[in-house]
Order: structure tokens, then sequence, then C-alpha cells
């Protein structure tokens, strides 16, 4: 279709001759009085076509581009045996691939850029215009396509073969069934997903203890100004489903002046002489909220800068969080060591469909 | 195509920039040998009565105006008795104090006293109450476990200090310093005292050993160059994300220019 008159004025002329000149090919729209074609603009000879010896140099310039990525695909080979990557020294993984790299990159980039650079400088510089074929089809070959269609349904039976069709249909809805119920097994089985987002590890007398080590907390041990990371007792020994309950349980144990304290009427016993415990999950969208400011008892969470105020019962105070951290009651046991008196009062972490409170 | 003959006297016209180059680099290391024996040589005798003095007399005169004069406290200032010789050397030591203005926290500045003055203001500090005293060299020097440090270091310094030790952001002007240059004694006494908005992680919740593990992951960070490549001030994914939009997606709207602009 492609046609070589540089003045450009019989375009539509030029196009399929089944249709109205005054259609634009490859457009439904009839237009009564289009646009005048304004042609091409005058040609502008290159500096390589006016200048032999500037065409002498686009020349060199491709040739070389072409020799400097057989350079680099060389010297990528040569990179690969002369830079091996160590066992055990990253630094060699690091030059390896920066050297193999290089390598690579110079071989394709030069290709590329002398193949533009050729086709831009050297080859041949006309102007032309591709036409476009129109988009419906000739009335013989729509005609041939729907006698394809109405002859295989002759030829198949597939209109008046009633049983076959419906039984193929029935395999077809049969046949995703198998994915469905396989996703279902990533679910929790025998469980209540509700009733594990609603709760987690900690109960009556669970002690707190150092994450990672999982070493019990004195009481006593904790200094002011301390933020301390928790987890429950049993959660640093456990193997398997570790990371789902420390996903819930984790815990920021924080002690503060008793009197810088503003606590709740009903969460006075909650906390024990400035020590308290806040869930580390935020209630935006669950990250770790443990960016601990112990001079302004603010708790900032990286991820959308929620800030919460641990000295007001973590109420929100800037940020998308839309409730405060929930809160751990805990309390020392017999042996000076931190427990917890219960599991949170409500859920932790975002919220989700079934959430009550 | 004439040429003139550029030479007219009898030295050569770089010997003169070669000359200031080999000058500087004599004075510079000369320089560098002497601080470092100066370095060396600030070990005073904590526990003499005279250094004692000599850090009150510094007290009075340099810290008293906030702190009050027996190190009470004021409305501005805390209190520094009980704080220990670890927090004057921390303070001091990195030039956070004297603090130069009011402000959301006290940035680091190049300290502002000698080691020796520094010592015998720890030791004034230190002679009122008792309290968390300077780390032995051999915590904090590292040698310790990189890996077990490392972890300890993303459970309980890396969500303000960044992974890398690079630093953050905190709220309203304040920040966590990046911790790329900071000594293993000032990141120990920094850890034992909580300076400013830091919270305490006092031996108990991290026990020395593994205070010396953290020291020597960072020590690591320090000294090993990132394997991944240019790590961007380990500023994270906001800061590739914008180097990326920036020049990777410029240098690809360039070549789309170059490849469709008629050849001139």
């Amino acid at each position: 279709m492609a046609h070589d008159d540089h003045s450009g004025t019989d375009i539509a002329a030029a196009s399929s001759d089944a249709h109205d000149p005054l259609v634009s090919p490859g457009t439904a729209l009839v237009v009564a009085d289009p646009f005048e074609n304004p042609g091409f603009p005058p040609h502008r000879p290159r500096v390589t076509d006016t200048n032999p010896q500037r065409e002498k140099r686009a020349q060199r310039t491709v040739t070389v581009l072409f020799y400097l990525s057989i350079l680099g695909s060389v010297w990528a080979i040569a990179a690969y045996m002369l830079f091996p990557i160590e066992t055990n020294d990253m630094a060699s993984v690091r030059t390896n691939n920066l050297l193999i790299g290089l390598g690579a990159t110079l071989a394709l980039l030069a290709v590329g850029f002398g193949v533009v650079h050729w086709g831009k400088a050297l080859m041949a510089d006309v102007e032309l215009v591709d036409e476009r074929h129109a988009v419906g089809g000739t009335e013989k070959s729509r005609v041939a396509a729907a006698q394809i269609f109405a002859d295989a349904n002759r030829e198949s039976g597939f209109s008046r073969r009633t049983m076959i069709r419906r039984s193929l249909f029935g395999a077809l809805i049969a046949f995703p069934l198998p994915a469905v119920v396989l996703f279902r097994g990533f679910a929790p089985q025998d469980k209540d997903p509700v009733h594990l987002l609603n709760h987690t590890m900690w109960k009556k007398g669970t002690r707190l203890t150092l994450d990672p080590s999982g070493a019990p907390i004195k009481a006593a041990d904790v200094t002011l100004g301390s933020a301390v990371h928790v987890i429950p007792e049993g959660l640093a020994e456990m193997t398997e489903g570790k990371l789902e309950e420390k996903a819930k349980a984790a815990v920021l144990l924080m002690r503060l002046e008793p009197s810088a304290l503003n606590e709740l009427p009903e969460r006075k016993d909650w906390s024990y002489s400035g020590i308290v415990a806040y869930s580390k999950i935020c209630t935006h969208v669950g990250c770790p909220v443990a960016l601990y400011e112990q001079q302004t008892h603010h708790l900032l969470c990286p991820c959308h800068q929620s800030q919460f105020d641990v000295a007001n019962h973590c109420e929100v105070i800037f940020g998308p969080a839309k409730r405060p951290l929930p809160q751990l009651p805990i309390t020392v046991d017999d042996e000076g060591y931190l427990v917890a008196q219960s599991d949170f009062h409500e859920p932790v972490g975002p919220s989700f469909w079934e959430r009550s409170a | 195509m004439t040429r003139t003959k550029r030479r007219t006297g009898r030295r050569h016209p770089f010997v003169f920039f070669g000359l200031l180059l080999l000058g500087l680099i004599l004075t510079g290391g000369a320089y560098a040998a002497v601080s470092d024996d100066a370095r060396a040589r600030a070990s005073v005798d904590a526990n003499s009565q005279h250094t004692i003095d000599e850090g009150k007399k510094l007290f009075q005169a340099n810290c008293a105006t906030c702190h009050g004069l027996q190190a009470q406290g004021s409305g501005t200032a805390p209190s520094l008795i009980g704080v220990g010789a670890a927090s004057v050397d921390f303070q001091v030591g990195t030039g956070r104090m004297p603090m130069a203005a009011n402000g959301p926290q006290a940035p680091e500045k190049p300290p502002q006293f000698t080691d020796e003055q520094i010592a015998e203001l720890a030791a004034y500090v230190a002679s009122l109450a008792p309290g968390p005293v300077i780390p032995d060299a051999s915590l904090t020097s590292g040698g310790g476990d990189a890996a077990k440090g490392a972890e300890l270091f993303r459970i309980n310094c890396a969500m303000c200090h960044n992974v890398a030790g690079a630093g953050g952001a905190l709220t309203e002007g304040k920040y966590a310093p990046s911790l790329e240059s900071t000594s293993g004694t000032h990141i120990y006494e920094a850890m034992v005292t909580g300076p400013q908005n830091m919270p305490v992680f006092n031996d108990l919740t991290i026990s020395p050993e593994s205070k010396r593990d953290i020291i020597t992951y960072l020590k690591y960070t320090q000294e090993n160059s990132s394997p991944g490549g240019y790590a961007l001030a380990s500023l994270g994914p906001v800061a590739e994300g914008l180097f990326i939009w920036i020049f990777g997606l410029g240098v690809i709207i360039a070549v789309t220019v170059w490849i469709t602009a008629k050849s001139n």
C-alpha cells in the first residue's frame, strides 16, 4: 500500500477504489468538507546528502559503534573470566556483575545506536505515505466468513446435537472447580478465621519476654525511658506458625514517669509503676509501630506517619490511623517478672469486615 | 596550522601545582599524625579529686547556665545528677552539648572541648551520683558476632536508624541520626543512656555482649560497601524510586526524542 509520491496531493484518490474518495480510509465518519490535505513540507536535504565529507564521517561513526559492540561482547566474556565470583566475598559478586553488565550494555547499546544513526543519517531520505487499510472487509469476504461459520455448524451439528452441546458446557463449567477448592485450602481449615483475628497468644499469666531471645523481663530491670521489644513467653521456641503468632502478639513495652501517664479510669491497673505495654501492630494497615520518642512519649508508624501518644493511652494524634493502639494489661508475678493479665481486650491491627468493636 | 612553542621558562607549567599538592599532603598528614597523638594522650585519672575539680570549673563556666550550678537542671535543661560519665562523653564528645541553639533536637557538631576536658567534665558529673560509666574498649571495638548484632539491630534500632544505619526522620523536626561514622564508644553510650528522644537500652534489655555484636554489625556496614552496587545513601525505596523516575525516565525520553528527530 505504500506509495511513493512526493507531491502528496492525491492520497485520497490513491486509496482503496471501493470507497468514496471523500471518506478518509479507516474512519466510518463521512466528512462533507474535509480539510484540504496540506501535503508534505518541502524536502530538506541532510548534511550527509550534501556534504560527502560528513557522509564519510557518519559512515565511520556507525562502523565504530558496531566495532565497539564487538568490544563490549568480548569484554563481557573477559570480565566473566577475569573477575570470577569468589565464595563468601560479596564484593566479588558486585565487581563480577558490574563488569559483565557494562560489557553487555555496551554490546547492545552500541548496536542500537549504530543502527539508528545509520538509518537517520545514511539510509535513503524520502517522505512517503503509508496508506491505512479500510476497517471493514469487502462484502464478498464478509459473506464468505459467515459461510464458514454456517458450514462448520452444519458439519459439526453444534446446534442440532443438543446432548453433546450441553455436556460440553457442563465440562467447561466443572473445569475451574478444582482450582477454587484448592484455593480454599490456603485458608485455616478447622479454625474460625474471625476468632483467629480476634485473639492472640497472650493470656492470663503469660510472661513478657525479650525479642528475639525469649528471656523473661523483670519489672525492676526496665529503666525509665526504656523501650523494649516484647514477644509472649513460648513464642521464641515455636517452630510452626511462629510468624503468624508474632504478627499479632508483638508488643512494645515502655517505662514512663508514672506522673506523666494519663490513664483511663477503667485501665488504672493495666500498667505497672509507669510500665505500659501496647500492641506494636498499627491500627491503620498493620505496620510495626516502634519509633518511640522517650521525651515526647510519641510513637510514630514509619509507613504512613500515624502518631500515637503513649502518655494518653496511645490515642491517635496524627495520621491515617483511626483507633488507638490496643493496650496489653500487665502486672508482675511472684518472682517479679512482668506477666499479662489477659489477652488484648480488642482485636489488634487494622480493621476487618467482621470486627465487632 | 601553525604551532607556537609553549615552553617559555625552565620549569614545566605543572610543577607549581605538583609542589602545591605535595605541600598540602605533607601538612595534612603531619596534622593528622599529631592530632591522633593528642587523642591517644588524653587519658586522665577520672577518680582523682584534681580532675573532678577541673571538671567542676569547666561545668560552671560552660554548662551551668542551663543545667544549674549544682547540675540540678532548670526549666529548659534536664538535671544531670545520675546521668553518668557515659552520658557526658556522648553528649560533649559528639559536639551535641553545649547546644548552639534551641531546636527540636541538639544536632551533632564538631566537639567544643578537648578529650582531656571532656574526661574532666565526665568525672565531675559522675562524682555527683552513680550512673552509666564509659564502656571498656573491649566492648566497643567490634570483634563480636555481626550476624547476631544485625538481628538485634533490626529488632531494636532499625525502625528509627534505618536498617543500614543511615538514620531517618521522626516527628516534628526530630530525627534519628546516621550511624555511618559514629564511633563504637558513642554507639554504646547512646544505647546505655538514651540521649534526647532515643529510648534507653540498658544492660538487661540488651546485654553488653549483645551491644558489642550490634557495634560489630555497624562497623561491618561502615567498612564494607553495599554488595548491590551504588546504595544512594541507603535511603531505601523512596530515594531509589526518585532516582529512577528522574534519571531512568529522563534517559528514555532523551533517547526517544533522538530516535524520532529528523536527522540534521
